[in-house]
């Protein structure tokens, strides 16, 4: 009988996230589009949860149903006359069937792979059997910062790399003018608790769900809410604070994997007995570092006073482009 | 008899639910609407939060799901609030 609700309660939101997906792409109201987009990563997060992935489901939540519904909002606000383009030449439309026909054939070629391969190596038995040397007994933190930490390092450079694209393009948005009062008052309490949270998810990601990205997400969060309850707060960082918070998490990442590889001659190789320590540390710099790149790009470019922290360049700049 | 009285909280939590998704499709304008959403999605809430906690043994557990209880419940009052107050000055506005 349980058994048969779940079974229930999991087509629905197979079919939901479908249905949801289906919506947002054919709609040519770009703010329903979004909506319906941030309602689909809440389903897409439970989803998740069902399926025993409680990491990726906290991400999803607050990544994708959160932070980027954040963005998108934003986006929209700057081009609040833009549809959804209804002439899309047909050539085009073209390339975007096959090409989304392709890929949903590969996906589905490994899933099926996936679920009908042969006895084998399994990966998550192998992560299984090395997780007690990694240092922390979270499988997924230790396949995300000790066996794979290169690729995580990149995907870092990922997103710096992309906020400084942002950063490059624009400054940031007109602040909006008057918050309401109650908006300001559960800022208030709200944010220290998001502070408090992030650093639970930090901790917690060596033995439970959790870890940097998701806590850089929920500190990010508390620094949009801070920006749209009270923009003059935000001005209290300075842009060599911006900046040394963004390149923070590389910097350390990239300084623990040389030192690894000045005492186990191989980059990001940890020691079991070390890795512990420096997993939290890189993941404690990781999580300022995407905290401060996601608020950045929410703000839409450069904070007030980025040239100027350094005179030499912005003489340059100015004369470089008509303001 | 406990778990008799957690699904009673549950199924009347749902109702509560329901009636507010009907309330949200059905309501004539945006804050007859909201009132509708906010009012019975936290009684919802209370009342889902509170069959669970009869049938969830560890303390710990119960006192987090009181926490979720009161932050939705927080963020859903201002965020009614915001878009009650956007759609009144939108009102003004087009006056």
């Amino acid at each position: 009988m349980i058994e048969f609700l779940w079974s229930i309660f999991d087509i629905s939101l197979v079919l939901l996230i479908l249905v949801l997906a289906w919506a947002a792409c054919s709609t040519h109201d770009m703010m329903r589009a979004v909506t319906l987009f941030m309602a689909l990563g809440l389903i897409l997060a439970i989803i998740w949860a069902r399926l025993k992935a409680p990491d990726l489901a906290l991400a999803e939540a607050v990544i994708g149903a959160g932070i980027s519904g954040a963005l998108l909002l934003s986006a929209i606000k700057d081009y609040p006359k833009t549809t959804m383009s209804e002439e899309r030449s047909s050539h085009v439309e073209w390339i975007i069937n096959l090409m989304t026909l392709a890929l949903m054939t590969i996906m589905a070629w490994a899933v099926w792979h996936g679920l009908n391969m042969s006895d084998g190596i399994r990966l998550s038995d192998q992560v299984m059997s090395q997780v007690p040397e990694s240092g922390v007994s979270n499988p997924v933190t230790a396949v995300l910062l000790n066996f794979r930490a290169y690729d995580t390092l990149l995907e870092l450079a990922v997103v710096l790399t992309a906020v400084l694209t942002v950063l490059n393009l624009n400054h940031k948005r007109a602040d909006v003018a008057a918050a309401s009062p109650l908006l300001r008052g559960m800022t208030r309490w709200l944010v220290p608790l998001l502070v408090v949270t992030a650093g639970y998810l930090l901790w917690v990601g060596a033995h439970a769900p959790g870890g940097a990205f998701q806590a850089g997400a929920i500190l990010a969060a508390a620094m949009i809410l801070l920006q749209l309850s009270n923009p003059s707060s935000l001005q209290l960082f300075k842009p060599m604070l911006w900046r040394s918070l963004l390149v923070m998490g590389i910097l350390v990442f990239v300084l623990v994997g040389l030192w690894m590889m000045f005492v186990n001659e191989d980059f990001l190789a940890f020691n079991p007995t070390w890795a512990g320590s420096l997993i939290l540390v890189i993941e404690f710099a990781a999580t300022l570092s995407i905290a401060t790149a996601l608020t950045l790009a929410y703000l839409g470019g450069r904070p007030t006073g980025w040239e100027s922290a350094n005179p030499a360049h912005s003489a340059t700049k100015h004369n470089g482009k008509p303001s | 008899m406990i778990e008799t009285l957690a699904i009673l909280a549950i199924f009347c939590g749902l109702l509560f639910f329901l009636s507010g998704s009907i309330g949200l499709l059905r309501l004539p304008d945006i804050f007859s609407r909201l009132h509708a959403l906010a009012k019975a999605d936290n009684v919802g809430l209370a009342f889902v939060t509170f069959g669970i906690i009869l049938l969830e043994p560890d303390p710990l557990n119960d006192i987090k799901l009181v926490i979720i209880w009161l932050l939705v419940m927080a963020a859903s009052a201002i965020s009614s609030h915001l878009v009650a107050r956007h759609a009144l000055q939108e009102n003004r506005n087009n006056d």
